[in-house]
């Protein structure tokens, strides 16, 4: 007998009905006469708790509860892509369409569009068995992606109907299938998925190809590999926003996630409006067409907020068991944490750090543990690769979600005041940030881009920390005591900072630089470096060698040399030689 | 529905507990009539059964357990909203206190507001010019914009926010106005404000929301939200380019906290709700464009940082939500440069769409970055002749200095002038010259040879 679960307390989000309930744990469930949409958070024989992911103003004691018999899901299938969606993958032009420009309540869409028409080519043919994961259909679903159909992993079988190639809806049966105990499936274009419980893959691989990203501080110093994690800290104004934006354009994955969780409403405006303008390098189409956003701005429910991470990371999911290489840019994790915290609070748990709930660990590391480099049930390999923004409270980087992030990321990417108001982005400092991905990467760079790529990484990292040394005695008692091959050294790294860290993300060439051209930067800026060494031990003073103009010159190459005419760069080398030779033949 | 109780069972600072409510609704909005004939205004913010907490706005002095009989409306809380708004003055629960009458409303809005669809926002790119050099050219103000002014206790941040609104070129248009919401400040801050606009003869394109510091202090956490209301609805419904100053958030983060902790939740930092975030996200996020209207609602809190501290809860949480800031620094007040801009701290992040061809001047997005670039410097010179002594620097560090000395008092020490946006470039420019040309590494060739070469 379906017994009526009515409303007892509300407090905020969250919304209680006393005594026992049918309801099961996570259960998605309707909530009011408006039917706002609910999750179960809590149960026990004294009463059942629900977060509500919608505005709860209006709603009253006594007023229904209704259950759905199912977790929080995705729905997954072709009309992802190029879409913007809220927390509970709700897509945001058709709410505007049903409440105009300000989000109404209670409002029911369907996550795809129900009305349009794929056309769909079916690769497989009655009589065939098919197991979780396996493709039976594919669409062209935007001009750069295409979607592969995939049974449903809890499903295999034998297909034993097909229908003809053509054009589908998302929800008409394209094939049936018949499971061991002879129960038949429709299968049609789209699938469900529990949002908070990860896709099975068949087996997880090391991760040893790089994201490259176009970054020069990123891929060269600290580069994330596929299907890696990697934070980005940083107080307010360091630019976080803007590097994760810089990310989910440039780097190479397939298909970006980009979930704006508790963050500006026209942040997500300008990524939809920039994303949509703005044409892949690669594809020669607009980046969009790779694209999702999920848009849960800071003003938007605190519970949708704490649901929109997971939404992100199972379409991200999905589209790796495509076999494609994917990005998840989750912007920013601390609101999610918030959101968290806001929830335990009115749950009246036991806070632990900061007033955090104490599963605040688990669950990071829970998310995070999502990314990886798989080989999926198709047996085709892709990759999840998150990169997470974090916001510590008062730019403190021992705050609790800093810190636990710290844990489970093995890139970090710590962003630093003082270099964003001296405008210098990415504001990547180059002392705190670290990748542990170094290692597995080594032999990808030294194959694809150069045997030497890596021992001119470490030059240049270790002439910035001897820098960073000798700026600490410049502070005390000015540059003007160094004997000249310590000038030396901050001259040739302010060259490295300005001319090769610092990147500007709105000139057209620099925005996107490729491995290549930062392996020859590198090499020309060395090149100066070892033959400035040489005149410097002939006593000839740095005066000199910075009155060639050599230094300022190297600074400028970003913008120089365009990324069509790499071979210009040699030239710089012969221009060095030529210029310093006379100093040397002396 | 409207139903009668008589009595409270609980009372306990601003709360007031009531038991046996048939059908309360959550948010709603209630009236305790007391029997001396006085009424006091009140919201539900929490159910549990036929138990429901209400928050009364004026305080719980002179209620008891007998006195109270309290009335619930069945509405959320709603305040008027017609064309007459303009000109008029209301208490910070959206009642007029100007003695001109009650608003004949048009429509009913309801405070709290709808959050905007991000895809029906419009991006802002309008530049709002000020006149200030320092936020013109380096933290330039786009319509649609939330741009807080940090500052701290006695610094001139109220004449700054004046200045804004006198010299900001949208308010020769017809279709501009503005909102003021005063949240605890003093009757003399909320007196400046009056003045000033009457002076500016801008006083009938007003509203002003008033809750001065000896004002409830519970009222302050609806007054901001009154003023939004009216806003969006001048903004989005009559298409009025609205420019919306509150002042001073960190009162109405105090009366958020101080609630909070009456309602014996959590503390956060500092004793602040967990949820100040979302709570001021609220307020902030409800500037902005869309494509519906032709107005704008634009920003400017102003909050007071305690101890002029950037990292305490309020300016941090603040930071993380607007669309940067613009900091006010003590040793520029104290010197006696006014504006007292701190321009490294401070920034505005809508900039970069809204300067450049087309918009300002091809030169100001490079400019403003080796402004920025030259000035960093100034401060780590500073601080070296602070150990060494100035006459011992180098003589490039005392270039720097002389930067840094002419930069403080012709740009940022402009008084109240008026400057056009070409007079802030070219200004610019003259101080760069100051510096040899190689050292200027964020400004390309072509530029240079055309500005810099003059």
């Amino acid at each position: 007998m379906q017994q009526e679960n009515k409303i007892y307390s509300i407090n905020g989000p969250v919304v209680t009905i006393q005594g026992k309930t049918d309801l099961s744990m996570l259960e998605m469930v309707y909530v009011g006469a408006q039917k706002l949409v609910g999750e179960v958070i809590s149960l026990d024989t004294q009463k059942t708790t629900i977060q509500v992911y919608e505005e709860t103003a209006g709603l009253a004691p006594d007023e229904p509860v209704e259950g759905t018999g199912s977790q929080l899901c995705a729905l997954l299938g072709p009309g992802i892509l190029t879409n913007i969606f809220d927390g509970i993958e709700r897509p945001l032009p058709a709410l505007q369409e049903q409440s105009g420009a300000f989000i109404g309540k209670g409002l029911s869409v369907s996550s795809l569009d129900t009305e349009k028409l794929w056309d769909v080519s079916i690769c497989v043919k009655a009589g065939d068995s098919l197991t979780g994961g396996e493709v039976y259909a594919s669409t062209q679903e935007t001009p750069v992606v295409t979607h592969k159909i995939m049974l449903s992993p809890l499903l295999s079988g034998t297909i034993v109907e097909v229908k003809p190639d053509g054009a589908y809806h998302v929800n008409d049966t394209v094939a049936v299938l018949e499971d061991k105990t002879g129960k038949r499936h429709n299968l049609t274009l789209c699938q469900r998925w529990p949002i908070r419980i990860p896709r099975p893959v068949k087996k997880r691989l090391p991760a040893s190809r790089p994201l490259i990203t176009g970054q020069r501080v990123i891929d060269t110093l600290f580069p994330v590999a596929k299907g890696g994690a990697a934070a980005i800290p940083g107080g307010f104004g360091t630019g976080k926003t803007m590097t994760q934006h810089q990310l989910a354009k440039w780097c190479d994955a397939d298909i970006i996630v980009y979930v704006g969780c508790g963050e500006r409403g026209n942040e997500m405006t300008q990524a939809l409006q920039e994303f949509s303008e703005l044409i892949d390098p690669r594809t020669g189409k607009s980046l969009m067409e790779r694209t999702v956003l999920i848009a849960n701005t800071s003003n938007m429910p605190v519970a949708a907020r704490e649901a929109s991470i997971y939404t992100g990371i199972t379409l991200a999911e999905y589209y790796r068991d495509m076999g494609y290489h994917t990005a998840i840019m989750a912007d920013s994790t601390s609101r999610w944490a918030e959101a968290l915290r806001e929830i335990s609070g009115r749950l009246e748990e036991m806070p632990a750090d900061e007033g955090f709930p104490a599963y605040l660990p688990s669950r990071l590391s829970e998310f995070y543990e999502r990314a990886g480099y798989m080989q999926v049930l198709s047996h085709a390999e892709g990759s999840v690769t998150i990169i997470g923004a974090v916001s510590p409270q008062g730019s403190d980087f021992s705050e609790p979600v800093t810190q636990n992030t710290k844990r489970f990321t093995r890139c970090f990417w710590a962003l630093d005041k003082a270099l964003a108001y001296a405008r210098h982005y990415p504001a990547i400092n180059w002392t705190n940030s670290y990748s542990e991905y170094l290692g597995e990467l080594e032999q990808w760079y030294h194959d694809e881009v150069g045997a030497d790529f890596m021992r001119c990484r470490e030059e240049l990292s270790s002439i910035l920390y001897e820098e960073s040394s000798l700026m600490e005695i410049v502070k005390l008692i000015g540059a003007d005591v160094l004997p000249d091959d310590q000038k030396l050294t901050i001259e040739i790294a302010r060259v490295i900072r300005v001319g090769f860290l610092q990147q500007n993300a709105f000139h057209p060439d620099d925005t996107y630089v490729p491995p290549e051209k930062q392996l020859k930067m590198m090499r020309v800026i060395l090149h100066l470096y070892h033959k400035c060494q040489q005149i410097v031990q002939l006593q000839v003073p740095i005066a000199r060698l910075l009155e060639t103009g050599l230094f300022d010159k190297l600074t400028k190459i970003k913008y120089d040399v365009p990324n069509s005419n790499l071979a210009l760069l040699d030239d710089y080398i012969t221009e060095i030689d030529n210029v310093l030779g006379s100093y040397l033949r002396k | 529905m409207i139903t009668e109780h008589r009595g409270l069972r609980e009372l306990n600072g601003s709360l007031v507990i009531l038991e046996g409510v048939q059908h309360p609704l959550n948010e709603e909005l209630v009236h305790l009539k007391l029997d001396d004939g006085t009424e006091r205004t009140g919201r539900i913010v929490a159910i549990e059964g036929d138990k429901v907490a209400l928050q009364v706005f004026e305080g719980t002095r002179g209620l008891s357990m007998v006195n109270t009989r309290t009335v619930l409306t069945g509405r959320p809380m709603e305040i008027p909203l017609s064309p007459e708004l303009l000109g008029r003055v209301f208490d910070g629960l959206g009642r007029p206190i100007d003695g001109l009458g009650d608003i004949y409303p048009e429509e009913m809005g309801n405070v709290n507001g709808q959050p905007m669809n991000p895809v029906s926002r419009v991006y802002p790119r309008d530049i709002i010019k000020t006149g200030i050099s320092s936020i013109d050219c380096l933290t330039t103000l786009i319509r649609g914009q939330k741009l807080p002014i940090f500052s701290g206790s006695g610094m001139k941040h109220n004449e700054l926010a004046v200045q804004i609104v006198r010299q900001a070129s949208i308010a020769d248009s017809d279709d501009f106005a503005i909102v003021f919401a005063a949240m605890g400040v003093k009757n003399d801050v909320a007196d400046y404000f009056r003045q000033s606009f009457e002076a500016a003869g801008v006083m009938d394109r007003v509203v002003m929301f008033l809750n001065v510091s000896n004002d409830p202090i519970i009222e302050r956490i609806i007054t901001p939200r009154c003023a939004l209301t009216a806003a969006e609805y001048l903004a989005f419904k009559l298409n009025k380019h609205i420019l919306v100053i509150l002042t001073d958030m960190t009162s109405y983060c105090e009366a958020l906290r101080e609630f909070s902790s009456s309602k014996g939740e959590i503390p956060g930092r500092k004793g602040f709700p967990g949820y100040l975030y979302s709570d001021l996200a609220t307020i902030y996020e409800r500037a902005g464009i869309i494509n519906t209207a032709k107005g704008s609602v634009t920003q400017i809190p102003i909050l007071t940082m305690p101890n002029d501290d950037i990292t305490h809860p309020i300016p941090d949480l603040t930071g993380y939500i607007t669309e940067g800031q613009i900091v006010l620094d003590r040793g520029l007040d104290t010197t006696g440069v006014y504006p007292p801009v701190n321009v490294l701290s401070s920034l505005s992040r809508l900039m970069k769409d809204g300067i450049g061809e087309g918009f300002t001047r091809k030169d100001h997005s490079a400019l403003a970055n080796q402004l920025f670039a030259l000035y960093a410097k100034v401060q780590d010179a500073k601080a070296l002749a602070s150990v060494i002594g100035e006459d011992e620097l180098s003589a490039s560090d005392k270039r720097i200095m002389a930067f840094g000395k002419a930069f403080d008092e012709e740009f940022l020490g402009q008084g109240n002038a008026n400057r056009s946006i070409e007079e802030t470039l070219d200004l610019g420019w003259k101080l760069l010259r100051m510096i040899p040309r190689n050292e200027l590494d964020r400004v390309d060739d072509a530029i240079l040879d055309e500005f810099y070469e003059q």
